[in-house]
Protein backbone atom coordinates (compact mmCIF):
# COMPACT_ATOMS: atom_id res chain seq x y z
CA UNK A 1 0.00 0.00 0.00
CA UNK A 2 1.33 3.66 -0.60
CA UNK A 3 -0.19 6.86 -0.93
CA UNK A 4 -2.11 7.13 -3.84
CA UNK A 5 -4.05 3.91 -2.52
CA UNK A 6 -5.42 6.69 0.51
CA UNK A 7 -5.32 10.11 -1.94
CA UNK A 8 -6.60 8.92 -5.72
CA UNK A 9 -8.04 7.24 -7.57
CA UNK A 10 -8.90 10.49 -10.24
CA UNK A 11 -12.17 8.89 -11.54
CA UNK A 12 -15.92 9.90 -12.20
CA UNK A 13 -18.01 9.28 -9.16
CA UNK A 14 -19.52 8.44 -7.82
CA UNK A 15 -19.32 5.49 -6.62
CA UNK A 16 -15.65 3.19 -6.83
CA UNK A 17 -17.39 0.03 -6.99
CA UNK A 18 -20.43 0.70 -8.75
CA UNK A 19 -18.76 3.25 -11.12
CA UNK A 20 -15.13 2.81 -11.10
CA UNK A 21 -15.86 -0.70 -10.79
CA UNK A 22 -17.97 -1.11 -14.12
CA UNK A 23 -15.65 0.95 -16.08
CA UNK A 24 -13.43 -1.11 -15.92
CA UNK A 25 -15.40 -4.32 -16.20
CA UNK A 26 -16.66 -2.94 -19.23
CA UNK A 27 -12.51 -2.02 -20.53
CA UNK A 28 -11.21 -5.53 -19.90
CA UNK A 29 -14.22 -6.91 -21.25
CA UNK A 30 -13.41 -4.96 -24.48
CA UNK A 31 -9.78 -6.20 -24.44
CA UNK A 32 -11.03 -9.89 -23.65
CA UNK A 33 -12.82 -9.15 -26.76
CA UNK A 34 -10.20 -7.96 -28.77
CA UNK A 35 -11.74 -6.08 -31.21
CA UNK A 36 -14.30 -2.90 -30.65
CA UNK A 37 -17.30 -3.99 -29.20
CA UNK A 38 -20.28 -4.36 -32.17
CA UNK A 39 -23.13 -5.41 -29.86
CA UNK A 40 -23.92 -5.93 -26.56
CA UNK A 41 -26.60 -7.72 -24.16
CA UNK A 42 -25.41 -6.46 -20.89
CA UNK A 43 -27.33 -7.85 -17.95
CA UNK A 44 -27.06 -6.52 -13.70
CA UNK A 45 -27.67 -8.84 -11.35
CA UNK A 46 -27.63 -8.01 -7.27
CA UNK A 47 -26.47 -4.15 -6.15
CA UNK A 48 -25.87 -3.29 -10.00
CA UNK A 49 -29.53 -3.62 -11.03
CA UNK A 50 -30.65 -2.45 -7.75
CA UNK A 51 -28.93 1.07 -7.55
CA UNK A 52 -27.09 0.60 -10.78
CA UNK A 53 -29.11 3.81 -12.67
CA UNK A 54 -28.68 5.96 -9.57
CA UNK A 55 -24.77 5.39 -9.88
CA UNK A 56 -24.27 5.44 -13.09
CA UNK A 57 -23.35 2.10 -13.51
CA UNK A 58 -25.00 1.24 -16.59
CA UNK A 59 -23.18 4.53 -18.38
CA UNK A 60 -19.73 3.28 -16.93
CA UNK A 61 -20.25 0.09 -17.94
CA UNK A 62 -20.84 1.29 -21.51
CA UNK A 63 -18.01 3.70 -21.44
CA UNK A 64 -15.51 0.72 -20.40
CA UNK A 65 -16.87 -0.57 -23.84
CA UNK A 66 -15.98 2.03 -25.74
CA UNK A 67 -12.32 1.97 -23.99
CA UNK A 68 -12.92 4.57 -22.19
CA UNK A 69 -10.39 4.83 -18.96
CA UNK A 70 -12.25 5.26 -15.71
CA UNK A 71 -11.48 8.83 -14.96
CA UNK A 72 -13.38 9.76 -18.92
CA UNK A 73 -15.13 12.65 -18.00
CA UNK A 74 -17.17 11.13 -21.35
CA UNK A 75 -18.37 8.32 -18.93
CA UNK A 76 -21.51 10.32 -18.10
CA UNK A 77 -22.23 11.10 -21.89
CA UNK A 78 -21.27 7.64 -22.55
CA UNK A 79 -24.74 6.74 -24.48
CA UNK A 80 -23.91 9.44 -27.07
CA UNK A 81 -20.29 8.37 -27.59
CA UNK A 82 -21.94 4.58 -28.22
CA UNK A 83 -24.35 5.83 -30.46
CA UNK A 84 -21.85 7.80 -32.65
CA UNK A 85 -19.81 4.62 -32.64
CA UNK A 86 -22.63 2.75 -33.80
CA UNK A 87 -22.93 0.58 -30.83
CA UNK A 88 -25.75 -1.33 -29.86
CA UNK A 89 -26.91 -2.60 -26.27
CA UNK A 90 -29.45 -3.99 -24.55
CA UNK A 91 -29.57 -3.79 -20.47
CA UNK A 92 -31.91 -6.04 -18.46
CA UNK A 93 -31.90 -7.26 -14.76
CA UNK A 94 -31.10 -11.01 -14.20
CA UNK A 95 -30.81 -13.35 -11.21
CA UNK A 96 -27.20 -14.38 -11.20
CA UNK A 97 -27.40 -16.83 -8.44
CA UNK A 98 -24.84 -17.10 -5.63
CA UNK A 99 -22.36 -14.80 -7.20
CA UNK A 100 -21.21 -11.10 -5.97
CA UNK A 101 -23.80 -8.73 -5.33
CA UNK A 102 -22.18 -6.32 -7.64
CA UNK A 103 -21.97 -8.87 -10.72
CA UNK A 104 -22.93 -8.34 -14.33
CA UNK A 105 -23.46 -10.58 -17.42
CA UNK A 106 -22.24 -9.54 -20.94
CA UNK A 107 -22.66 -11.16 -24.28
CA UNK A 108 -20.72 -9.15 -26.45
CA UNK A 109 -20.22 -9.43 -29.90
CA UNK A 110 -17.45 -7.66 -31.73
CA UNK A 111 -16.95 -5.49 -35.29
CA UNK A 112 -15.65 -8.21 -36.68
CA UNK A 113 -18.47 -11.05 -35.48
CA UNK A 114 -16.48 -12.74 -32.87
CA UNK A 115 -18.63 -13.61 -29.80
CA UNK A 116 -17.95 -13.80 -25.75
CA UNK A 117 -19.96 -14.24 -22.86
CA UNK A 118 -17.91 -12.83 -20.02
CA UNK A 119 -19.42 -12.47 -16.11
CA UNK A 120 -17.32 -10.12 -14.09
CA UNK A 121 -17.98 -8.51 -10.45
CA UNK A 122 -16.91 -5.26 -9.16
CA UNK A 123 -15.52 -6.52 -5.49
CA UNK A 124 -14.62 -2.69 -3.66
CA UNK A 125 -12.57 0.30 -4.34
CA UNK A 126 -12.78 0.22 -8.14
CA UNK A 127 -10.81 -3.66 -8.07
CA UNK A 128 -13.05 -6.36 -10.19
CA UNK A 129 -12.89 -9.83 -10.80
CA UNK A 130 -13.49 -11.90 -14.16
CA UNK A 131 -15.39 -14.96 -12.66
CA UNK A 132 -16.91 -16.52 -15.95
CA UNK A 133 -15.85 -16.58 -19.56
CA UNK A 134 -17.86 -18.48 -22.22
CA UNK A 135 -19.93 -20.60 -19.59
CA UNK A 136 -16.83 -21.73 -18.01
CA UNK A 137 -15.71 -20.14 -14.80
CA UNK A 138 -12.56 -18.12 -14.02
CA UNK A 139 -11.00 -15.88 -11.38
CA UNK A 140 -8.80 -12.85 -12.71
CA UNK A 141 -8.55 -9.46 -11.45
CA UNK A 142 -7.53 -8.12 -15.12
CA UNK A 143 -4.46 -6.17 -13.21
CA UNK A 144 -2.02 -8.78 -14.92
CA UNK A 145 -1.30 -10.12 -18.87
CA UNK A 146 -3.74 -13.02 -18.73
CA UNK A 147 -3.81 -15.74 -20.79
CA UNK A 148 -7.60 -17.81 -21.01
CA UNK A 149 -7.44 -21.09 -23.27
CA UNK A 150 -10.39 -22.99 -23.77
CA UNK A 151 -9.06 -26.84 -24.78
CA UNK A 152 -10.96 -30.06 -24.54
CA UNK A 153 -10.06 -31.77 -20.90
CA UNK A 154 -7.64 -34.43 -22.27
CA UNK A 155 -3.40 -35.06 -20.89
CA UNK A 156 -0.66 -32.31 -21.68
CA UNK A 157 -2.33 -29.00 -22.87
CA UNK A 158 -1.08 -27.38 -19.30
CA UNK A 159 2.52 -29.15 -20.23
CA UNK A 160 2.62 -27.27 -23.67
CA UNK A 161 1.35 -23.78 -22.52
CA UNK A 162 3.94 -23.49 -19.29
CA UNK A 163 6.68 -24.92 -21.47
CA UNK A 164 5.78 -21.88 -23.98
CA UNK A 165 6.07 -19.53 -21.41
CA UNK A 166 8.89 -20.72 -19.52
CA UNK A 167 10.93 -20.42 -23.68
CA UNK A 168 9.17 -17.01 -23.74
CA UNK A 169 11.25 -16.25 -20.61
CA UNK A 170 7.60 -15.14 -18.99
CA UNK A 171 6.49 -15.92 -15.53
CA UNK A 172 3.27 -17.05 -13.96
CA UNK A 173 1.82 -15.17 -11.20
CA UNK A 174 -1.23 -17.32 -10.98
CA UNK A 175 -2.17 -20.40 -12.94
CA UNK A 176 -6.04 -21.94 -12.56
CA UNK A 177 -7.88 -25.20 -14.18
CA UNK A 178 -11.82 -25.74 -14.43
CA UNK A 179 -13.31 -28.37 -16.43
CA UNK A 180 -16.82 -28.98 -17.32
CA UNK A 181 -16.40 -32.40 -17.01
CA UNK A 182 -14.07 -35.53 -17.39
CA UNK A 183 -12.74 -35.07 -20.90
CA UNK A 184 -15.60 -32.04 -21.54
CA UNK A 185 -14.29 -28.91 -22.31
CA UNK A 186 -11.75 -27.17 -19.98
CA UNK A 187 -10.12 -23.53 -19.32
CA UNK A 188 -7.31 -22.75 -18.43
CA UNK A 189 -6.18 -19.22 -16.87
CA UNK A 190 -3.01 -17.74 -16.34
CA UNK A 191 -1.89 -14.19 -14.67
CA UNK A 192 1.44 -13.85 -16.00
CA UNK A 193 4.12 -10.92 -15.11
CA UNK A 194 5.18 -9.87 -18.44
CA UNK A 195 3.29 -9.62 -21.91
CA UNK A 196 2.97 -12.68 -23.99
CA UNK A 197 3.99 -11.96 -27.70
CA UNK A 198 1.33 -12.40 -30.74
CA UNK A 199 3.03 -14.91 -31.95
CA UNK A 200 3.12 -17.09 -29.29
CA UNK A 201 -1.14 -16.60 -28.87
CA UNK A 202 -1.42 -17.61 -32.41
CA UNK A 203 1.05 -20.75 -31.89
CA UNK A 204 -1.20 -22.02 -28.80
CA UNK A 205 -4.21 -21.23 -31.15
CA UNK A 206 -3.45 -24.26 -33.51
CA UNK A 207 -2.66 -26.96 -31.67
CA UNK A 208 -5.06 -29.71 -31.22
CA UNK A 209 -7.15 -29.63 -28.91
CA UNK A 210 -6.95 -26.19 -27.95
CA UNK A 211 -10.48 -24.51 -28.58
CA UNK A 212 -10.14 -20.60 -28.27
CA UNK A 213 -7.51 -18.71 -27.17
CA UNK A 214 -7.96 -15.32 -25.18
CA UNK A 215 -5.20 -12.61 -24.57
CA UNK A 216 -5.76 -9.64 -22.05
CA UNK A 217 -2.85 -7.78 -22.59
CA UNK A 218 -2.37 -4.32 -20.52
CA UNK A 219 -1.86 -2.00 -23.91
CA UNK A 220 -4.43 -0.32 -25.20
CA UNK A 221 -5.99 -2.06 -28.13
CA UNK A 222 -7.61 -0.03 -30.68
CA UNK B 1 2.67 2.95 5.13
CA UNK B 2 3.35 3.24 8.63
CA UNK B 3 0.83 1.24 10.69
CA UNK B 4 0.92 3.55 14.13
CA UNK B 5 1.68 7.44 15.08
CA UNK B 6 4.26 6.00 17.26
CA UNK B 7 6.01 4.54 14.52
CA UNK B 8 6.68 7.78 12.64
CA UNK B 9 6.70 10.55 15.79
CA UNK B 10 9.94 8.29 16.87
CA UNK B 11 11.51 8.46 13.05
CA UNK B 12 10.38 11.86 13.70
CA UNK B 13 12.46 12.74 16.95
CA UNK B 14 15.35 10.05 16.00
CA UNK B 15 15.84 11.85 12.28
CA UNK B 16 14.35 15.27 12.19
CA UNK B 17 12.76 14.83 9.50
CA UNK B 18 9.30 16.02 8.84
CA UNK B 19 6.34 13.92 9.05
CA UNK B 20 5.06 14.46 5.29
CA UNK B 21 9.11 13.25 4.24
CA UNK B 22 8.82 10.46 6.19
CA UNK B 23 5.70 9.24 4.69
CA UNK B 24 7.14 9.86 1.17
CA UNK B 25 10.25 7.96 2.16
CA UNK B 26 8.06 5.43 2.45
CA UNK B 27 6.60 5.54 -0.72
CA UNK B 28 9.60 6.00 -2.84
CA UNK B 29 10.67 3.01 -1.46
CA UNK B 30 7.28 1.25 -2.05
CA UNK B 31 6.91 2.33 -5.48
CA UNK B 32 10.72 2.67 -6.33
CA UNK B 33 10.47 5.99 -7.32
CA UNK B 34 12.47 8.92 -6.80
CA UNK B 35 11.90 11.80 -4.32
CA UNK B 36 10.78 14.79 -7.08
CA UNK B 37 8.41 11.93 -8.98
CA UNK B 38 6.55 10.93 -5.42
CA UNK B 39 6.04 14.79 -5.47
CA UNK B 40 4.91 15.22 -8.59
CA UNK B 41 2.32 12.61 -8.63
CA UNK B 42 0.79 13.99 -5.28
CA UNK B 43 0.78 17.45 -6.67
CA UNK B 44 -1.40 15.71 -9.51
CA UNK B 45 -3.75 14.94 -7.01
CA UNK B 46 -3.92 18.42 -5.64
CA UNK B 47 -4.22 19.61 -9.14
CA UNK B 48 -6.75 17.33 -10.06
CA UNK B 49 -8.79 18.17 -7.13
CA UNK B 50 -8.67 21.87 -7.60
CA UNK B 51 -9.84 21.40 -11.29
CA UNK B 52 -12.86 19.09 -10.01
CA UNK B 53 -13.86 22.16 -7.57
CA UNK B 54 -13.11 24.53 -10.47
CA UNK B 55 -15.78 22.47 -12.84
CA UNK B 56 -18.29 22.35 -10.86
CA UNK B 57 -21.53 23.06 -12.04
CA UNK B 58 -24.38 24.57 -10.47
CA UNK B 59 -27.27 23.51 -12.56
CA UNK B 60 -26.82 19.79 -12.84
CA UNK B 61 -28.54 16.95 -10.12
CA UNK B 62 -28.06 13.72 -10.01
CA UNK B 63 -29.43 10.93 -11.86
CA UNK B 64 -31.76 10.23 -8.93
CA UNK B 65 -32.73 14.18 -8.58
CA UNK B 66 -32.12 13.92 -4.72
CA UNK B 67 -28.97 16.26 -4.78
CA UNK B 68 -27.78 18.79 -6.68
CA UNK B 69 -27.59 22.86 -7.05
CA UNK B 70 -26.82 23.14 -2.84
CA UNK B 71 -23.47 24.58 -3.83
CA UNK B 72 -24.52 27.40 -5.65
CA UNK B 73 -26.89 28.36 -2.82
CA UNK B 74 -24.35 28.29 -0.60
CA UNK B 75 -21.92 30.59 -3.09
CA UNK B 76 -24.81 32.96 -2.87
CA UNK B 77 -25.31 33.16 0.75
CA UNK B 78 -21.35 33.53 1.05
CA UNK B 79 -21.70 36.53 -1.13
CA UNK B 80 -24.67 38.07 0.31
CA UNK B 81 -22.88 37.93 4.01
CA UNK B 82 -25.48 35.88 5.71
CA UNK B 83 -23.43 33.11 6.81
CA UNK B 84 -23.23 33.26 10.32
CA UNK B 85 -20.09 30.97 10.04
CA UNK B 86 -18.05 33.91 8.17
CA UNK B 87 -16.37 33.80 4.97
CA UNK B 88 -13.62 31.36 5.60
CA UNK B 89 -16.11 28.34 6.90
CA UNK B 90 -18.16 29.81 4.74
CA UNK B 91 -16.37 29.14 2.02
CA UNK B 92 -15.11 25.26 3.48
CA UNK B 93 -18.53 24.33 3.66
CA UNK B 94 -19.40 25.45 0.36
CA UNK B 95 -16.07 23.49 -1.27
CA UNK B 96 -17.27 20.90 0.25
CA UNK B 97 -20.91 20.88 -1.12
CA UNK B 98 -19.82 20.91 -4.42
CA UNK B 99 -17.32 18.45 -4.46
CA UNK B 100 -20.34 16.00 -3.14
CA UNK B 101 -22.73 17.16 -5.52
CA UNK B 102 -20.21 16.83 -8.34
CA UNK B 103 -19.41 13.15 -7.56
CA UNK B 104 -23.22 12.23 -7.44
CA UNK B 105 -23.68 14.16 -10.91
CA UNK B 106 -20.65 11.77 -12.33
CA UNK B 107 -18.03 14.76 -12.85
CA UNK B 108 -14.49 13.70 -12.08
CA UNK B 109 -13.05 13.54 -8.38
CA UNK B 110 -10.51 12.35 -6.41
CA UNK B 111 -11.32 9.67 -3.72
CA UNK B 112 -9.83 10.77 -0.73
CA UNK B 113 -9.91 8.07 0.89
CA UNK B 114 -13.85 7.60 -1.00
CA UNK B 115 -15.22 8.70 -3.37
CA UNK B 116 -18.25 9.50 -0.87
CA UNK B 117 -16.13 11.38 1.17
CA UNK B 118 -14.14 13.22 -1.74
CA UNK B 119 -15.17 16.41 -0.92
CA UNK B 120 -13.33 16.75 2.22
CA UNK B 121 -9.83 17.28 1.87
CA UNK B 122 -9.86 19.72 -1.09
CA UNK B 123 -12.43 22.06 0.90
CA UNK B 124 -10.21 22.60 3.93
CA UNK B 125 -7.13 22.63 1.80
CA UNK B 126 -8.36 24.71 -1.74
CA UNK B 127 -9.66 27.31 0.98
CA UNK B 128 -7.04 27.63 3.45
CA UNK B 129 -4.97 28.50 -0.36
CA UNK B 130 -7.42 30.32 -1.15
CA UNK B 131 -7.83 32.27 2.01
CA UNK B 132 -4.73 31.94 3.96
CA UNK B 133 -2.98 32.25 0.67
CA UNK B 134 -0.04 29.18 2.28
CA UNK B 135 2.16 28.72 -0.88
CA UNK B 136 1.37 25.27 -3.22
CA UNK B 137 4.51 23.34 -2.01
CA UNK B 138 2.81 23.39 1.40
CA UNK B 139 -0.39 21.79 0.53
CA UNK B 140 1.55 19.13 -1.06
CA UNK B 141 3.12 18.51 1.81
CA UNK B 142 0.01 18.69 3.55
CA UNK B 143 -1.97 16.24 1.64
CA UNK B 144 1.41 13.56 2.58
CA UNK B 145 0.71 14.09 6.14
CA UNK B 146 -3.18 13.49 5.28
CA UNK B 147 -1.60 9.90 3.14
CA UNK B 148 0.20 9.09 6.05
CA UNK B 149 -2.76 9.40 8.49
CA UNK B 150 -5.22 7.35 6.09
CA UNK B 151 -2.06 4.71 5.40
CA UNK B 152 -2.53 3.72 9.44
CA UNK B 153 -6.35 3.82 9.66
CA UNK B 154 -6.59 1.36 6.50
CA UNK B 155 -4.26 -0.49 8.88
CA UNK B 156 -5.57 0.02 12.21
CA UNK B 157 -9.23 -0.01 10.95
CA UNK B 158 -10.90 0.46 7.90
CA UNK B 159 -11.45 3.12 5.28
CA UNK B 160 -14.10 1.73 3.69
CA UNK B 161 -17.85 2.09 4.87
CA UNK B 162 -18.68 -1.35 4.11
CA UNK B 163 -16.59 -2.21 6.42
CA UNK B 164 -16.33 0.38 9.22
CA UNK B 165 -19.24 2.39 8.62
CA UNK B 166 -19.18 5.82 7.95
CA UNK B 167 -16.74 6.66 10.53
CA UNK B 168 -14.59 4.76 8.20
CA UNK B 169 -15.14 7.40 5.54
CA UNK B 170 -16.06 10.73 6.77
CA UNK B 171 -14.37 9.94 9.81
CA UNK B 172 -11.30 9.05 8.25
CA UNK B 173 -11.34 12.10 5.53
CA UNK B 174 -11.81 14.27 8.42
CA UNK B 175 -8.77 12.78 10.53
CA UNK B 176 -6.69 13.14 7.37
CA UNK B 177 -7.35 16.48 7.17
CA UNK B 178 -7.09 17.49 10.92
CA UNK B 179 -3.60 16.38 10.83
CA UNK B 180 -2.72 17.70 7.29
CA UNK B 181 -4.26 21.52 8.67
CA UNK B 182 -2.17 20.66 12.01
CA UNK B 183 1.09 20.62 9.81
CA UNK B 184 0.06 23.93 7.85
CA UNK B 185 -0.50 25.86 11.34
CA UNK B 186 3.29 24.15 12.19
CA UNK B 187 2.46 21.27 14.10
CA UNK B 188 4.75 18.44 15.12
CA UNK B 189 4.48 14.81 14.48
CA UNK B 190 2.84 14.56 17.99
CA UNK B 191 0.65 17.54 17.61
CA UNK B 192 -0.42 16.37 13.70
CA UNK B 193 -1.66 12.81 15.51
CA UNK B 194 -3.70 14.40 18.29
CA UNK B 195 -5.66 16.46 15.99
CA UNK B 196 -6.53 13.32 13.88
CA UNK B 197 -7.24 11.61 16.67
CA UNK B 198 -9.63 14.73 18.01
CA UNK B 199 -11.10 14.76 14.81
CA UNK B 200 -11.98 11.10 14.82
CA UNK B 201 -12.97 10.71 18.40
CA UNK B 202 -16.02 13.26 17.32
CA UNK B 203 -17.29 10.95 14.56
CA UNK B 204 -16.75 7.28 16.13
CA UNK B 205 -19.50 5.27 15.16
CA UNK B 206 -21.00 7.49 12.46
CA UNK B 207 -23.40 4.90 10.04
CA UNK B 208 -22.93 4.54 6.84
CA UNK B 209 -27.01 4.82 6.63
CA UNK B 210 -27.13 5.88 2.15
CA UNK B 211 -30.44 6.58 0.97
CA UNK B 212 -31.78 4.22 -1.60
CA UNK B 213 -27.70 2.69 -1.46
CA UNK B 214 -26.91 5.87 -3.54
CA UNK B 215 -23.84 7.76 -2.34
CA UNK B 216 -26.35 11.21 -2.43
CA UNK B 217 -28.00 11.00 1.22
CA UNK B 218 -26.44 12.01 3.79
CA UNK B 219 -23.36 11.67 2.33
CA UNK B 220 -22.83 14.85 0.36
CA UNK B 221 -24.23 17.02 3.20
CA UNK B 222 -21.76 14.98 5.68
CA UNK B 223 -18.56 16.35 3.69
CA UNK B 224 -19.23 19.70 5.07
CA UNK B 225 -19.08 17.93 8.71
CA UNK B 226 -15.73 16.45 7.98
CA UNK B 227 -14.30 19.45 6.42
CA UNK B 228 -15.15 21.60 9.44
CA UNK B 229 -14.83 18.71 12.02
CA UNK B 230 -10.84 18.92 10.61
CA UNK B 231 -10.36 22.02 11.05
CA UNK B 232 -12.10 23.19 15.19
CA UNK B 233 -9.49 19.57 15.54
CA UNK B 234 -6.63 20.81 14.60
CA UNK B 235 -7.14 24.44 16.28
CA UNK B 236 -7.40 22.13 19.16
CA UNK B 237 -4.22 20.20 18.68
CA UNK B 238 -2.11 23.48 17.85
CA UNK B 239 -3.60 25.11 21.12
CA UNK B 240 -1.92 22.39 22.86
CA UNK B 241 -4.96 20.77 23.53
CA UNK B 242 -4.48 16.57 23.65
CA UNK B 243 -6.55 13.72 23.32
CA UNK B 244 -6.68 11.98 26.81
CA UNK B 245 -6.30 8.57 24.74
CA UNK B 246 -3.88 7.77 22.44
CA UNK B 247 -4.10 8.18 18.87
CA UNK B 248 -2.94 4.85 18.21
CA UNK B 249 -5.59 3.52 20.77
CA UNK B 250 -8.01 5.95 19.04
CA UNK B 251 -8.02 4.30 15.87
CA UNK B 252 -7.99 0.63 17.69
CA UNK B 253 -11.64 1.83 19.11
CA UNK B 254 -12.84 2.96 15.63
CA UNK B 255 -12.06 -0.33 14.76
CA UNK B 256 -13.59 -2.36 17.30
CA UNK B 257 -16.36 0.53 16.97
CA UNK B 258 -16.92 -0.88 13.31
CA UNK B 259 -16.94 -3.90 13.93
CA UNK B 260 -19.36 -4.24 16.32
CA UNK B 261 -21.85 -1.72 13.98
CA UNK B 262 -24.69 -4.10 12.68
CA UNK B 263 -24.48 -4.73 8.76
CA UNK B 264 -27.41 -2.32 8.30
CA UNK B 265 -25.25 0.74 9.45
CA UNK B 266 -22.74 -0.52 7.32
CA UNK B 267 -23.44 0.82 3.20
CA UNK B 268 -26.32 -1.59 2.96
CA UNK B 269 -29.01 1.00 2.61
CA UNK B 270 -30.89 -0.89 4.89
CA UNK B 271 -30.99 1.23 8.74
CA UNK B 272 -30.56 4.72 9.77
CA UNK B 273 -31.88 7.37 7.11
CA UNK B 274 -32.34 4.85 4.57
CA UNK B 275 -35.07 2.95 6.31
CA UNK B 276 -37.49 5.93 7.05
CA UNK B 277 -40.83 6.04 5.38
CA UNK B 278 -38.85 8.80 3.11
CA UNK B 279 -35.93 7.01 2.61
CA UNK B 280 -37.75 4.18 1.75
CA UNK B 281 -40.12 6.14 -1.11
CA UNK B 282 -36.96 7.05 -2.57
CA UNK B 283 -35.64 3.73 -3.51
CA UNK B 284 -39.07 2.51 -3.91
CA UNK B 285 -39.45 4.94 -6.88
CA UNK B 286 -35.26 4.65 -8.19
CA UNK B 287 -35.71 3.26 -11.82
CA UNK B 288 -34.17 0.01 -12.88
CA UNK B 289 -33.27 -1.66 -15.84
Amino acid sequence: MNSFDIIGPIMVGPSSSHTAGAAKIGNISRKLLGTPVQNADIYFHGSFLATGKGHGTDRALIAGLLGFPVDDSRIADSFQYAEDAGMQYRMSGIDLGEVHPNSVKLILTGTDGRKMEIVAASVGGGAIRVTEIDGLPANFSGDYPTLVVSNVDQPGHVTEITSMLSHKSINIATMQLYRSSKGGNAVIVLECDQEVPETAIRWLAHLEGILKVTYLGLAETP
Amino acid sequence: MYQSFQEIIEIEKNTGKSFWEIVRENDCKEMEITPEEAFRRMQNMYEAMENADISYDPTLSSASGLVGKDGGKLASAREEGTLLCGSFLGLVMEKAIKMGESNACMKRIVAAPTAGSCGVLPAVFLSLEEEKHYPRDEMIKALYVCAGIGGIIAQRASVSGAAGGCQAEIGAASAMAAGGVAYLLGGDGETIAHAAAMAMKNLLGLACDPVAGLVEVPCVKRNVIGAVNALTSADLANAGIRSRIPPDEVFDAMRNVGRMLPEDLKETGKGGLAATPTGIAFRDNLKTF
